[in-house]
């Protein structure tokens, strides 16, 4: 005689979508007070990031959004193993200077054949590029120390093109950030301003191979040149940072003429993302210096952690194992020829969608055939619609594609840009086209839509910006609210039909 | 008539791993191998290569998580793809990070309104956060010196000795000066007399450790604010407080409510956490939570137009993986306050269990206190004949990792064995190694001493020397043994 018992009992019994946990508001600011089973946990939360958009389809981005499953069986099993425990894990720590000493070849580095190579994997590029620069400042403080000069106003010499990643080294470590601007048509840095620019205070110059904005490689080997004759001259002594993020992992198997790396002898560092098309997952970065000379000792902290020495060099410290195994992983797996191929894959891909864009003849296209896999592209008529309202509207497809105006002196100049990671094939290429063509279609046929000139670009000065929106809103939103008035009149119409 | 042909020109393919020709070939080091492997065959060398590595869950030295339940390693596998920072993208992903910097606040009672929102971000580890706390410190410090038409060339920051190493880096690579709290035998965390000793018109801030690395005790926050209040109200300086509660943060609010460590003290302004060790998730993650607004100066947040959307950053890293947030996420709605109370009382419960088992052998002393994280730190009585570092090269060999190191100055000459109770250490485990290291001070017992005799009136004692003469007789034994060729 069985007394059918109240919830408690049966919700270990129930399906989490019948449980009462579907039903109740998840806390958002505090704890809740109670644990709750753990398929409820992870039924709500799954399902909350169905909202997220699908990363293979966000075209925005350069990392990598995926890997074969043997790769991701690896990343699982290494979850649990924090790096920096280097005494515990010895091989993880050993395959990461298999890592470094690969890339350091790969770059040419001038390291013998069974030496070791000074370099170090981070969380990305951000870290690389923060450790490169302290290195320059560093070295350069120590000379300036030596020659009893003054070491309270170091710069850097870079392209406005810059992703943010400078900015923030300038400002968190108090080095004073000096952009050679772009102009209408030249998107990159200017070798030769940038060399005007130097001075005594200059520890560096950045350059970059594979800008953000528009894939474009820098011109390396005509600063390096321009830059040894300033030497000469001055005495200076400056060196070459060269960024080489997304271009790192281009340059080597597509353009292996392009001399842009440690055969010029003025760099001394060099960072890639290994997320980028290093081809892992993201969460790793790279950084190569020239030789232990451009790495200064005291900036390598030697602890007694965990029971054993320790030699750190990284602003991170306990960090995950999995995407430093998984570059391990495709440097194995692939090989030299393997990322040749998928380069070039790439390359080819990027050529349809660029030439499919170029039939529309409604768009220019401002990125180079030589550089990074992507296409970047404006509009030719600017005046009915924007990109800004392309890349909302294909967004209703799926498909991600940022727009963003370019940095000063350019910010007039506004573009689409679609990244071509490996796993964009012909297929998806070709459908993204025909998605364009429908979107272009869908705004031809509303009248003059609103151009909301969303100037905010990479800088820090906000103010600006927002006078720029509020002097120009006034028509277009006149205008705005009278299409979305109509429009809406006639979406009445159509869901009245059966 | 098909003629057979040699083993290495069939198919390759169809060779499974272990009978192809990549296994006779050594593993690339220096140069990316000119032609591709098998998906395969570079899985199987991988995989093989890291079963060399040590066991996670056995290294004992380490506060990082090394489990989690199978539904959230699914999630976590789903968001491997995803990079964070694209939060224009993946704008579900970024309001779990928020929600999660909420709770972490409000368990840390930051004055905030109900539905106020909580200043703090996600980071790699407490490292970073610990950078980006120093940071607005030293940024605040400057404006402030600034207004009053002061240098403002030589900060300083007022640490214990026994900091971890990132307060170090921070101090090296943002150029402020470290002035260090030295601890002394017996008394192993900062004394906050001496600290607020220290505090001059160039320290940005003072930092306090709610969880020592070495022995796992808190650092008496209140007695600290209580004391740098007074010194604040005569000098007018302002000196505010951060607390490193890298381990202590998911570790007090549960086991410990009473205790006052956080916001609740007026001088605290940051409070930097790392999900990775008691907030229970894997490596790569940590938190980092102001006061309020005010004190996180604007002009180190940068709004970007990065891929097409306006996004605030104020983190040195950039890209990174999504999976460690999500999981953070799904721990704190998974347990609750009442979940993560019951694990840490586990935790504590089985410290408990492996203290008392090293007491009981009678041979150390426990250097740990009771109330603070879960660790047993413990160094032998006796050091004369063997010291801690060999013990724990024994236990290696039992599969156990337990580090031994000294402390650090002015106690260097104080060497000590550390064990982390993480949430994983079941009470079983604890009883196996306080076996295990009942075994190796056996062994070691019968081993001669490590330095030949290091006894204090500087000869060898009888015992040694009588130890010595059994040693050579044995192998003298052993050797004629060995010379027996059959046997009856």
């Amino acid at each position: 005689m069985v007394i059918s018992s109240t919830s408690k009992s049966d919700e270990q019994v129930s399906c989490t979508f019948a449980s009462r946990y579907m039903r109740e508001s998840l806390e958002k600011f505090k704890m809740p007070e109670q644990s709750m089973p753990k398929e409820a946990a992870y039924q709500i939360i799954n399902d909350e990031l169905m909202l997220d958009g699908a990363p293979r389809l966000n075209l925005a981005s350069f990392v990598t959004t995926w890997m074969e499953p043997e790769c991701d069986k690896l990343i699982m099993a290494s979850v649990n193993k924090n790096y920096v425990d280097m005494d515990e894990y010895p091989v993880t720590t050993e395959i990461q200077n298999r890592c470094v000493n690969m890339i350091a070849h790969l770059f040419n580095a001038p390291v013998g054949e069974e030496e070791t190579a000074v370099g170090v994997g981070t969380v990305g590029s951000s870290e690389a590029i923060m450790l490169a620069g302290l290195a320059f400042k560093r070295k350069w403080q120590h000379k300036r120390k030596l020659q009893g000069k003054p070491i309270d106003k170091p710069n850097i010499v870079t392209g406005a093109n810059v992703q943010v990643c400078w900015e923030k080294f300038a400002r968190y470590f108090e080095v004073e950030l000096k952009e050679v601007k772009l102009k209408e048509g030249y998107y990159v840095m200017d070798p030769k301003k940038a060399v005007e620019m130097v001075d005594e205070n200059t520890i560096c110059v950045a350059a970059i191979l594979g800008s953000t904005l528009t894939g474009e490689f820098e011109d390396v080997k005509l600063l390096n040149d321009l830059l040894t004759q300033k030497n000469k001259e001055t005495g200076w002594d400056t060196p070459i940072h060269v960024d080489a993020a997304s271009g790192g992992f281009i340059a080597p198997f597509l353009y292996p003429d392009l001399v842009w790396d440690f055969r010029l002898p003025l760099v001394k560092s060099i960072n890639v993302s290994g997320h980028k098309y290093g081809l892992v997952y993201a969460g790793v970065g790279w950084v190569v210096w020239r030789s232990k000379e451009d790495l200064p000792e005291d900036l390598i902290f030697h602890i007694n952690y965990l029971g054993a020495d320790q030699p750190t060099f990284t602003l991170n410290f306990s960090k995950g194992s999995s995407q430093i195994i998984a570059q391990y992983y495709q440097f194995i797996r692939l090989g030299f020829q393997g990322y040749k191929d998928i380069m070039e894959n790439c390359m080819m891909n990027a050529k349809v969608l660029k030439e499919g864009l170029e039939k529309t003849g409604r768009f220019s296209i401002v990125s180079k055939d030589i550089g990074v896999p992507l296409v970047a592209f404006s509009l030719k008529d600017g005046t009915q619609y924007t990109v800004f309202n392309i890349s909302d509207s294909l967004r209703k497809f799926g498909w991600i594609v940022p727009a963003y105006t370019m940095p000063a002196d350019a910010q007039h100049v506004a573009v689409l840009r679609v990244v071509i990671r490996e796993d964009f094939s012909r297929g998806l290429a070709e459908r993204l086209i025909s998605d364009i063509d429908k979107v272009l279609k869908e705004l031809d046929s509303f009248p003059s839509h609103v151009v909301t000139t969303k100037t905010a670009h990479v800088t820090v000065d906000d103010d600006q910006v927002g006078h720029n929106n509020k002097a120009r809103k006034s028509e277009k939103e006149i205008q705005e609210e009278v299409t979305k008035h109509w429009k809406r009149f006639v979406e009445e119409k159509r869901t009245g039909v059966c | 008539m098909g003629l057979s042909k040699t083993f290495s020109e069939s198919d390759v393919s169809i060779h499974s791993t272990f009978a192809s020709r990549y296994v006779r070939d050594s593993a690339a080091k220096h140069q990316m191998p000119e032609n591709s492997t098998p998906k395969e065959v570079a899985y199987q060398m991988i995989n093989d290569e890291l079963m060399l590595d040590g066991k996670p869950r056995l290294n004992l030295a380490s506060f990082v998580t090394t489990w989690m339940e199978p539904e959230c390693d699914k999630l976590i596998m789903e968001s491997m793809n995803k990079n964070y920072v694209d939060m224009d993208e993946y704008p579900v992903t970024t309001e779990l990070q928020n929600r999660c910097v909420n709770m972490i606040a409000h368990l840390f009672n930051a004055p905030l309104e109900d539905s106020e929102a909580a200043v703090g971000v996600g980071t790699v580890g407490s490292s970073e956060a610990i950078m980006l706390a120093g940071l607005a410190f030293k940024r605040k410090w400057q404006n402030k010196r600034k207004a009053e038409g002061k240098p403002y060339d030589k900060p300083n920051i007022v640490t214990g000795a026994n900091v971890q190493v990132c307060w170090e880096k921070f101090a090296r690579y943002f150029e402020v000066e470290l002035k260090e709290v030295k601890v002394r035998e017996g008394y192993y965390v900062m004394d906050p007399v001496k600290a607020v000793e220290m505090v001059d018109e160039n320290t940005i801030c003072v930092a306090a450790i709610l969880g020592s690395t070495y022995n796992g005790e808190f650092e008496d926050v209140k007695l600290l604010n209580d004391l740098l209040l007074q010194k604040n109200n005569e000098t007018g300086w302002d000196t505010a407080i951060h607390v490193d509660a890298a381990s202590g943060g998911f570790i007090a609010p549960f086991l410990y409510p009473e205790l006052e460590w956080d916001f609740r003290l007026p001088l605290v302004k940051s409070i930097n956490v790392s999900g990775h060790k008691y907030g229970l998730v894997y490596a790569g993650i940590g938190w980092i939570v102001w006061r309020g607004k005010d004190d996180l100066p604007e002009d180190l947040i940068f709004h970007i137009d990065y891929l097409g959307a306006d996004q605030p950053t104020f983190t040195l890293n950039f890209s990174k993986g999504s999976s460690q947030i999500i999981a953070q996420y799904y721990q704190l709605i998974r347990l609750g306050f009442e979940g993560y109370r019951n694990i840490m009382e586990n935790c504590h419960k089985n410290a408990m269990v492996l203290k008392d088992g090293l007491d009981k052998t009678g041979r150390f002393d426990i250097l740990s206190k009771d109330v603070g994280v879960p660790v047993v730190a413990f160094s032998l009585k006796d050091r004369s004949r063997h010291d801690e570092f060999e013990v724990s090269e024994l236990l290696r060999r039992f599969g156990w990792i337990v580090p031994a190191y000294t402390m650090p100055a002015d106690a260097k000459h104080v060497s000590l064995l550390r064990v982390v109770i993480r949430e994983d250490f079941s009470r079983t485990l604890a009883e196996r190694l306080v076996i295990d290291i009942t075994k190796v001070l056996q062994e070691l017992d019968r081993l001669p001493a490590k330095n030949g005799g290091e006894v204090k009136n500087g000869k060898k004692s009888e015992d040694e020397i009588k130890r010595d003469i059994a040693t050579h007789w044995k192998k003298i034994v052993m050797a004629k043994k060995t010379r027996i060729i059959s046997c009856s």
